[in-house]
């Protein structure tokens, strides 16, 4: 039916070819509409409104740069941004030494393995609202285990969620028990490192601790940045643990962005003034994983 | 002479420094051992803590020291925080959540994997690009605007912006499953398929017989995901759902931790968070391969 010309830039396509690309805009159409309908556009229309000030009644005024001066002047907006920097960067790297520590522990030949696996894998399955009811309460001065934990080595009780100085440690403690996903992806690459390199460096006269850093940390960096990269997305977005735990208190000290955001929209109805926080909030977190893209060249290994 | 007994002397010390290697290997895993159950056992401690209190009287709740194992199991603790807050009416709609958005979430993703994995058409590489950069888009970025459009549409204090959206595979998750999906297909041999449409038989078809029947992994590893992710949910049911009648669990548990009069309460809130965590503990038990299958094949899952 079509002969093939060279020369013609566009053939027309085969009845068999049409149908294939209808069906193919018909299979996918769930996702281009969700796409335009629920992201694509509130995405836009939220640019918009970060212009406009509206406590959803009446309409939306325009208030031009308002918000945005508001959103780099405001205290509590910047404190916020603080809160969340402050908690990611104790967090990340604490969560991954911890589970890259224990699986390389669950790789040695120690017994029941997979009931070490399982058991440090169950606190991030445990609903996180439920979590955080009982951390609410492990953390708590008087009836709380941490304290009662840390007086048999004699350390006096703490104040933990009451005392603006520990709350964010405190939060930090207690994102330690949330490593099971980077543990489960340490477990896997570990188990993919060929046993005939470890071997071939033992021959060599390398150390346990040289084997540790010149052969497992360069092949695992990759895991490494991955986790680390997903680590901050996450931690960076962290909102249940504050919003049930310290609901950003005290005097603001745990007032995460994303609890921020959720005050300002839902709680004062600064819809335009919430939209532009957020539009901040994703420009950040943009930029910090370039950034974190950009330096993994510089110690994530590749094989090629 | 000499230089056969130095031979002798070092094929001893080596025959020694083997053993004495081994030696200290066997104390380094013990060591090992003890370490990891002294690990495991603080990282349970915070969920055992919850469902003993759940069952303590509360006297045993403040008690110093503090009681590990309730005297008598209070279980009309279980019973009295149905009776407080209506936790039935809760698990309820967080059951109707879960099942109409993970049933969405399936639909949408076979479908739509499908298309990205075999099917050509204008337009196809832009929106998986689309696809990609909307896998880590922070939800918070959607959170404003699409209260409006719900809101525009009447449906707040409704369990439709819970639900709804995951029939249109959209985030937040959503487009990681689509993805799962298109890369499991896209390893289904091609010819499987080829020989029925040569026969006449419809995409739809071929789609439901021959690919549905192999891809049960990944299918049961989205479902997972996804019931965890809609069962767990938070943020969304807190801006979208007010009236009692349709709190999920996850709002009922977060009232009754934040509700003044039960603040002596302890026993009651550990009780919610564990009847909350049972069905979660359950599908973890039977379903553990495709948790681990899942986190392995993407990086993700979990928090």
């Amino acid at each position: 039916m079509v002969t093939e010309t060279p020369k013609r830039r566009f053939r027309v396509p085969s009845r068999l070819v049409l149908q294939e690309w209808l069906e193919g805009y018909l299979f996918a159409s769930p996702f281009i509409i969700g796409f335009l309908a629920f992201v694509a556009y509130p995405m836009i229309y939220s640019i918009w409104l970060s212009f406009q000030r509206w406590n959803l009644l009446g309409d939306p005024q325009f208030i031009g740069f308002a918000n945005i001066i508001k959103m780099f002047t405001a205290e509590r907006a910047n404190l916020s941004l603080y809160n969340s920097a402050y908690y990611t960067v104790f967090a990340v790297p604490l969560q991954l030494i911890l589970a890259f520590v224990l699986a390389l522990a669950l790789t040695q030949k120690i017994k029941f393995r997979d009931v070490y696996r399982s058991g440090f894998y169950l606190p991030i399955i445990v609903p996180l609202v439920a979590w955080s009811v009982v951390w609410q309460r492990v953390l708590h001065p008087e009836f709380g285990i941490l304290n009662n934990a840390l007086s048999w080595v004699g350390i006096p009780p703490q104040p933990w969620l009451f005392d603006p100085q520990l709350a964010k440690p405190a939060f930090v403690f207690m994102s330690l028990w949330m490593i099971g996903r980077m543990m489960v992806i340490f477990i896997a690459g570990l188990g993919n490192i060929p046993p005939t390199l470890m071997e071939a460096a033992s021959l060599d006269g390398a150390s346990a601790w040289k084997r540790l850093w010149h052969v497992t940390i360069p092949l695992m960096s990759p895991l490494i940045f991955f986790n680390a990269v997903m680590g901050i997305i996450n931690s960076f977005q962290s909102f249940i643990p504050a919003k049930i735990m310290t609901d950003g208190g005290p005097e603001n000290s745990t007032l995460f962005a994303v609890l921020n955001i959720y005050n300002e929209g839902f709680k004062f109805f600064n819809m335009g003034y919430a939209a532009a926080l957020a539009w901040e909030f994703f420009i950040i977190v943009m930029l910090f994983t370039v950034v974190q893209f950009y330096m993994s060249k510089r110690w994530v290994y590749y094989e090629d | 002479m000499t230089t056969a007994n130095t031979t002798m002397q070092q094929t001893v010390t080596m025959a020694e420094r083997k053993s004495r290697r081994k030696m200290l290997e066997r104390i380094w895993l013990v060591v090992l051992q003890v370490l990891m159950t002294i690990f495991l056992i603080s990282f349970l401690v915070p969920a055992l803590w919850m469902i003993s209190s759940s069952l303590k009287a509360s006297t045993e709740v403040f008690a110093h020291p503090i009681v590990w194992i309730p005297a008598t199991p209070q279980w009309q603790n279980y019973a009295r925080v149905f009776e407080v807050l209506p936790f039935a009416t809760f698990a309820w709609n967080s059951f109707l959540v879960v099942l109409f958005a993970v049933a969405g979430t399936i639909f949408s993703c076979i479908l739509v994997g499908y298309s990205f994995a075999r099917l050509r058409w204008p337009g196809r590489d832009l929106f998986f690009g689309v696809l990609i950069a909307t896998l880590m888009l922070p939800e918070v970025i959607v959170l404003v605007p699409r209260f409006i459009i719900f809101r525009n549409l009447g449906w707040i204090d409704t369990l439709l912006p819970l639900t709804v959206p995951f029939w249109f595979a959209t985030t937040p998750w959503t487009p990681l499953y689509v993805f799962l999906m298109r890369q499991f297909f896209k390893g289904i041999p091609m010819e499987l398929e080829e020989a029925a449409l040569i026969d006449g038989a419809s995409r739809i078809r071929t789609l439901i017989q021959i690919i549905l029947p192999l891809s049960k992994p990944v299918i049961a590893t989205v479902t997972v995901f996804a019931m965890l992710q809609h069962y767990t949910d938070f943020m969304n049911p807190l801006i979208y759902v007010s009236s009692l009648e349709h709190w999920t669990l996850a709002l009922g548990i977060a009232g009754l931790n934040a509700d003044e009069s039960f603040k002596a309460s302890w026993e009651l809130v550990f009780a919610a968070g564990t009847f909350m965590t049972i069905p979660v503990i359950i599908l973890f038990i039977f379903a553990q391969r495709y948790f681990v299958q899942g986190i392995t094949m993407t990086g993700f899952g979990g928090r």
